[in-house]
């Protein structure tokens, strides 16, 4: 990087802080709830694009692990008082009833436990390839949100968990969305990163190169497990209740919509992802009400916002399956004249993306 | 348990697993041509019963011409939706496929939500299959008694079109070798069209036949049944008609059957299709009547 790109990034990096300042400051509370999902959706999109588009494996599983986070930091940081009023059917088992740890002990044992899910899922269900994992984790994220539902004395059930403490704030989900953009960076320029990018792109040639391709896949699964799991307990603590329902397939949707329409393989894609579809999904939410146009008066359709980003991903898929960034990422010399006149120009054939089966 | 109450249970398990195998079939036979998951399958399976529902309830048709509409236009969405979501991308990744596959089940649930509505209708009522039948203590709506018939002949049927036909042969040869059928003169995009033409008309069978026997339709009815039945499709082992039809069967009984026997699972009813699921990939990745592919390198 040279030193004119090294300021524009301090620049940008400070124009962002403020930004988040700003906002923080001086929004309403819904806007702020916008500001503060994009930050989780940012986590989420990443995890799950470790996944996808690092290491090659299709899951459909996200949610699952979603829950396992949601549920353990949420019943780890309601006090006593807060458990007694949630369990009015089944008291809740006794070994929980008392424990309340501080905020962040909470949010690691969610995301760890969420791993270690992780790891018990991904080490049966990573022997299969391609549709029949994505298949088998769909599976088990169902499993698991069957398992919550039924376990009355340990999540409530059906139920779910009211009143969760409000622990995520502006600051702490845009500083986990750091964290978690920094060491995937980080973790994709170790030579571990360049093993998974290997996998990825060919699992038999990184196999004869000595690489153990089932452990690198497990270990993949597990840090998304992880990331997922902090996700999904940022989730809970800023909307403040949960319950299984809402961990279904159609959150996994929207991460990999995110994933997809960002660039399958590119982190500055999924941030960029996140932002917009979540700007979108909330900007769009005027679509299900009932308009009034001066000339038109439109009943609200609701479910047509929902129709909008399934067509939406769609026309990504069909006409620019590369998405926003395509495997790249973001760089200054890409703002340059020069690139953006290239990115005007057709792409040659025999550019596209990387064949796999037919 | 009384031996009566056993009968009964036998006797939902079969119109139960019935419907699975038809469903399963759609599946198996778009998966054994083109290694794809039509994941709108089950979406496919919710317009059927809407078609019929409207071709009665609005247009006023008598039910028979009511269900050869609605199973016609079924078929031609399935083919109009294998055009537009799944043709494109015949060459590209799986993982783009698969993603446009989810994509179009969604944006059919939406708009099934934005046309139909999302609250639930129920279905008018026909005499012949909405009676009460009476074998000793054991009584069964008429057309669980159907519902197995049905199935039965459209798999006979099928049986005859892949095994006798000249298409059949087309289809096979297709489904095991795409780029040598297309060098053999065959035309690929009619096999497809095809394929997907009788899977989306199987589908409309089994969406009408199991509003029926439910009585009640609403925009998202698809997605459970079509998860369920792309699984008893791969227990069955994936690509293999009988497979399919063996793994619904299967799968509906085992439901059935678990929790008339075990009255405390019935929570985790919606599990044991996945529980099963995993189990059989990992014993026996390729179905319980499918052959192993050796990965070729």
């Amino acid at each position: 990087m040279n030193k004119k790109n090294t300021i524009r990034a301090v620049v940008a990096l400070t124009v962002g802080v403020a930004i988040i300042a700003i906002g923080d400051a001086f929004l309403g509370p819904f806007a702020v709830r916008i500001l503060n999902l994009s930050a989780i959706y940012i986590i989420l999109a990443l995890s799950l694009n470790l996944l996808n588009g690092f290491t090659g494996l299709f899951s459909l599983g996200h949610a699952g692990f979603m829950a396992v986070g949601a549920y353990v930091s949420a019943l780890l940081t309601m006090t006593p008082a807060q458990k007694s009023m949630n369990f009015f059917l089944t008291p809740i088992v006794p070994w929980l009833d008392t424990v309340q740890l501080p905020f962040i002990v909470a949010l690691i044992i969610a995301g760890l436990c969420a791993a270690f899910v992780g790891l018990l899922i991904g080490a049966p269900a990573l022997r299969l390839r391609d549709d029949y994992l994505a298949i088998a984790t769909l599976g088990f994220a169902e499993i698991i949100r069957v398992l919550i539902t039924n376990a009355q004395s340990l999540t409530n059930g059906a139920q779910g968990l009211k009143a969760i403490p409000k622990y995520s704030t502006t600051w702490v989900v845009w500083g986990a969305a750091a964290i978690a953009a920094l060491f995937l960076v980080m973790l994709l320029r170790s030579s571990y990163g360049r093993t998974i990018k290997a996998v990825r792109d060919d699992e038999i040639a990184a196999e004869a190169m000595g690489v153990n391709v089932f452990r690198v896949k497990v270990t993949s699964f597990v840090i998304s497990s992880f990331w997922a799991g902090i996700g999904g307990a940022l989730l809970g603590h800023m909307i403040t209740t949960i319950d299984p329902k809402m961990f279904n397939l159609i959150l996994t949707f929207n991460i990999l919509l995110i994933v997809v329409l960002g660039g399958n393989g590119s982190i500055t894609g999924s941030v960029l992802g996140a932002i917009i579809v979540t700007v979108l999904m909330e900007a769009l939410r005027f679509l299900d009400m009932p308009m009034n146009l001066v000339f038109i008066k439109t009943q609200g359709l609701p479910g047509l916002r929902m129709v909008i980003f399934s067509i939406l991903l769609m026309i990504v898929v069909l006409y620019r399956q590369r998405g926003l960034m395509g495997t790249k990422e973001f760089s200054w010399d890409m703002l340059s004249a020069k690139a953006l006149l290239a990115a005007l120009k057709p792409k040659k054939r025999g550019e596209r993306a990387r064949k796999g089966g037919r | 348990m009384e031996l009566s109450t056993f009968f009964q249970q036998l006797a939902n398990a079969l119109s139960l697993g019935s419907l699975y195998a038809l469903i399963a079939i759609g599946y198996t036979m778009v998966y054994g041509i083109l290694r794809l998951i039509n994941f709108a399958h089950g979406d496919v399976f919710m317009l059927g019963a809407y078609f019929a529902f409207y071709a009665i309830s609005a247009l006023a048709m008598p039910w028979w011409i009511a269900f050869v509409v609605a199973l016609g236009l079924t078929a031609l969405f399935g083919i109009g939706l294998e055009r537009a979501a799944y043709r494109p991308l015949r060459d590209s990744p799986k993982i783009s496929v698969m993603i446009s596959a989810i994509g179009a089940s969604f944006l059919i649930q939406n708009l099934g939500v934005v046309i139909f509505g999302g609250r639930p209708k129920s279905f008018p009522s026909i005499a012949l299959f909405d009676t009460v039948v009476h074998f000793g203590p054991v009584s069964v709506l008429s057309v669980s008694l159907f519902i197995p018939v049905v199935t039965f002949l459209s798999l006979a049927g099928l049986l005859w079109i892949v095994n006798k036909t000249k298409t059949g042969l087309a289809m096979r040869a297709v489904s095991t070798d795409l780029d040598a059928a297309r060098l053999m003169a065959i035309d690929v995009n009619k096999i497809v069209s095809i394929t997907f033409g009788i899977g989306s008309l199987l589908a409309a069978l089994g969406g009408i036949m199991w509003t029926m026997r439910y009585p009640q339709l609403n925009p998202l009815m698809g997605v459970m049944p079509g998860l369920k039945c792309f699984i008893a499709a791969v227990i069955g082992g994936i690509g293999n008609i009988g497979g399919a039809v063996l793994g619904g069967f299967l799968l509906g009984m085992m439901e059935i059957l678990i929790v008339a026997f075990l009255p405390e699972l019935t929570g985790y009813r919606d599990a044991f299709a996945f529980v099963m699921l995993i189990i059989v990939l990992l014993v026996k990745p390729a179905g319980l009547l499918g052959k192993a592919q050796a990965v070729k390198v």
